[in-house]
């Protein structure tokens, strides 16, 4: 057989995998692997990012989007640490990632040789797998066991630390496929009488509400949660992950849970009787205190990780497993039902959050601009059906709440983590996933500039996306908990901003400052006129809080409307 | 939630960085490790650690499932005292000037069951096995007397009273999932693990 080096082994390895899109940054101990990547251009989109945080980010974005597994290739040292933000963001937000890092050569591992940092040792508490490839002969097994790894079972990061030695050294090549690791059973098979003990459960409840999550998008499950749902006539809200599952104006959708969460869902957290959680993991801006949360409710939690269950709240019954394969069997066991009084119990809450939040927030008339307006204009002039980016702050919580969908697999924000710089370059990413759809993203002034020098991939790549600066001249989140709960002792959130215009111009990207209200639906209009990528900066009301609001640690009941 | 002595018994692919993979999981939660042993098992290429830590049972429950799902680990599980036979070995190094002076080094050796390794002219090294307690107990009664030198206590190593532990089985049940795509549900029985 003919011998090739390990770098060729890596890119067909990679292909192997069915890669389509990389993203990366080169430097000194991965050349090699970019020297064989330069030969293969035509099998797969290359993306030289402009940083290697934006290289993660970019590959995150790619696989909330796709549901593939994102690619990202850098170099060792600070190549590789620059990575290890995205990489702990996909661990807590479980995104199918496989980061490879450059490594010295095997000789000069442990001697503190140039660009050498202990990338496994970094990457093993924030990773699913975290492997060094120092043998060639180990590159087809690893490549293989990395993306059934990443994307089995609860998807998330993979770390393939690849020392110089095995990249140049010369191999035989076959490529392997892995569909089993004995040590990790990725999903466990169903069990029966759970299975029946929840159907009870759910057809003797009056009061049910369920709870979705991320795992639903995951487990591309949206059809079989909506069976789910309308057979027994279930309420369900939302986590900030699981928003696009089901569409805004689904009949059974009662919103957002959380800290910034509707309030009826909220409320009715610690009125129902029974609650359902479908691949959601209790998050505490989910949850608030523990302490006081649902205990009048029985507990069934869907889940895929049993490491989930009971962690933050104790679940009656827990039905391990893909929800795509559990929900189905539950619902092939529920009765027919109807819970109109409860469902409609929504309805006043909803009424008193429109009524003291969201009118004042989506349709104000007078006074400076705010986030929801905008959040909700674009969405409409995008007939929700864009794709939501999102940075982080009060930013990603009014477009979170006010943006609207009718498609799925339509959020991207960085939830577990929240990473502010995750915006710009996870936009890229998730456009390029899906070319033909609009995305939409929505950064503060604050995390726009953590990652803005990825501009330069959007000139270099062609790429199209909407931004949209919400700008206060503020970090705005913590200026609202500074205000809030630190007796507006505004310690470092002021910012003093670039002229974004003359930023967007450098980048040959279209632009425009929006100040008054009348501007908006125009500057909107000349956004998405065309496919090109454009920013548009909004300078929005500084002293906006997003309510409601749940102070952190407390009950879900506890909720401040102003 | 009241504390106690867990044993930790992992069973994993003997791969180099697992012994991190797993204490990472007690650092996080700041639980400390109060012995720790890991050796090959019955099986070839599969490892056995056996830890101790004190904590309580919430904790104990979910300390072991995050080190359960590492890829690499094939099974965690914990077991209470009363479910295990363990044991521990000492080794006490005394003067030998001093055990001829005192006298009587035969009763206490015979009431410690404990064995001379080697006598020196300087010194003389005892080994005793048992429990944290009894070997505790023969180290007070030597540092008392005539003082030890030096002194060293194993981690624990335990086995399961009942038939439990049996990892040949447990891997054929993995494989033969993989092969059938059957139920799994007997295996964490049959290894004690409460789900």
């Amino acid at each position: 057989m003919e011998k090739i080096s390990g770098a060729q082994a890596l890119i067909k390895a990679l292909l192997n995998e069915g890669v389509d899109t990389i993203f990366g940054y080169p430097g000194g101990a991965i050349i090699p692997v970019f020297d064989a990547m330069y030969d293969f251009y035509n099998d797969f989109k290359y993306v030289l990012t402009r940083h290697e945080q934006g290289a993660v980010h970019s590959a995150q974005g790619y696989a909330r989007v796709s549901g593939k597994t994102g690619v990202c290739i850098v170099t060792s040292g600070p190549g590789a640490t620059n990575t290890i933000t995205g990489i702990g963001d996909a661990m807590l937000d479980n995104t199918p990632l496989v980061v490879i890092t450059g490594q010295v050569g095997k000789a000069m591992l442990g001697t503190d040789a140039f660009q050498e940092i202990d990338v496994v040792g970094i990457t093993q508490p924030i990773t699913k797998w975290s492997y060094q490839i120092r043998d060639e002969k180990e590159i087809a097994w690893a490549v293989a066991r990395a993306f059934y790894i990443a994307n089995n079972g609860r998807p998330g990061p993979v770390v393939l630390d690849f020392t110089k030695n095995a990249q140049t050294a010369l191999v035989e090549f076959k490529p392997e496929k892995c569909d089993f690791i004995r040590s990790y059973i990725p999903t466990l098979p169903i069990k029966n009488e759970k299975v029946e003990k929840a159907a009870e459960l759910i057809n003797n409840a009056k009061k049910p509400l369920a709870l979705v999550g991320h795992g639903v998008t995951i487990g591309k499950a949206e059809e079989e949660l909506k069976a789910f749902l309308e057979i027994a006539d279930i309420p369900a809200a939302w986590t900030m992950l699981g928003e696009s599952a089901m569409a805004t104006d689904y009949p059974l959708n009662k919103g957002m849970l959380g800290m910034h969460g509707n309030i009826g869902p909220n409320i009715k957290t610690n009125e129902c009787d029974l609650l359902i959680a479908i691949g959601m993991r209790f998050d505490d801006r989910i949850t608030g205190d523990l302490n006081t949360y649902a205990k009048q409710a029985k507990v069934i939690h869907f889940d895929i990780d049993p490491a989930e269950i009971n962690k933050n709240v104790k679940a009656d019954v827990a039905i391990l497993g893909n929800v795509k394969e559990t929900l189905p069997a539950v619902t092939k066991l529920l009765n027919k039902n109807e819970h109109k009084e409860w469902i409609a119990s929504f309805d006043e809450y909803d009424k008193k959050e429109f009524d003291s939040v969201i009118n004042k927030e989506v349709y104000p008339t007078e006074g400076p601009i705010k986030m929801g307006e905008v959040v909700r204009k674009i969405s409409d002039a995008t007939n929700r059906k864009a794709i939501l980016v999102t940075d982080v702050g009060q930013n990603q919580m009014a477009a979170i709440r006010y943006f609207q969908f009718t498609e799925k697999r339509s959020v991207v924000t960085s939830g577990g983590a929240g990473t502010m710089g995750f915006g710009i370059p996870a936009a890229i990413g998730a456009k390029i996933a899906a070319p033909e759809r609009t995305v939409c993203l929505f950064c503060g002034d604050g995390g726009f500039q953590m990652t803005m020098q990825e501009l330069g991939t959007i000139m270099q790549e062609n790429i199209g996306i909407k931004m949209i600066i919400m700008n206060n001249n503020f970090l705005g989140m913590v200026r609202q908990w500074q205000e809030l709960f630190y007796n507006e002792r505004y310690s470092s959130t002021p910012l003093v901003n670039p002229d974004f215009t003359t930023i967007a111009s450098a980048y040959g990207i279209k632009s425009r400052l929006v100040n008054e209200r009348e501007e908006l639906d125009g500057a909107i209009n000349e956004m998405l006129a065309d496919d090109k990528s454009f920013l548009l900066i909004v300078n929005v009301d500084m002293k906006e809080l997003i309510y409601p609001m749940i102070p952190a640690g407390g009950s879900v009941t506890n909720i401040l409307i102003n | 939630m009241e504390k106690k002595l867990y044993t930790v018994t992992i069973f994993s692919e003997n791969t180099p960085g697992l012994l991190n993979q797993v204490t990472i999981v007690f650092t996080r939660r700041q639980i400390n490790i109060e012995t720790l042993s890991v050796s090959p098992s019955a099986l070839k290429g599969i490892h056995k650690f056996t830890i101790t830590v004190n904590t309580d049972k919430d904790t104990i429950e979910k300390v072991v499932k995050q080190i359960d799902k590492r890829i690499d680990v094939i099974k965690a599980y914990y077991n209470t005292d009363e479910e295990l036979v363990f044991q521990e070995i000492a080794l006490f190094k005394i003067s030998t000037e001093k055990v001829l002076a005192m006298g009587g080094i035969e009763t206490l050796i015979r009431k410690y069951n404990a064995r001379i390794l080697e006598i020196l002219e300087n010194c003389i090294v005892l080994e005793k096995t048992g429990l944290y307690t009894e070997t505790q107990e023969m180290f007070d009664e030597l540092q008392a007397s005539i003082g030890v030198l030096q002194f060293i206590r194993s981690g624990r190593v335990a086995v399961t009273r009942s038939n439990i532990e049996r990892l040949s089985d447990m891997l054929a049940n993995i494989e033969k999932i993989r092969q059938e795509g059957e139920e799994l549900g007997v295996k964490s029985e049959e290894l004690g693990v409460r789900s």
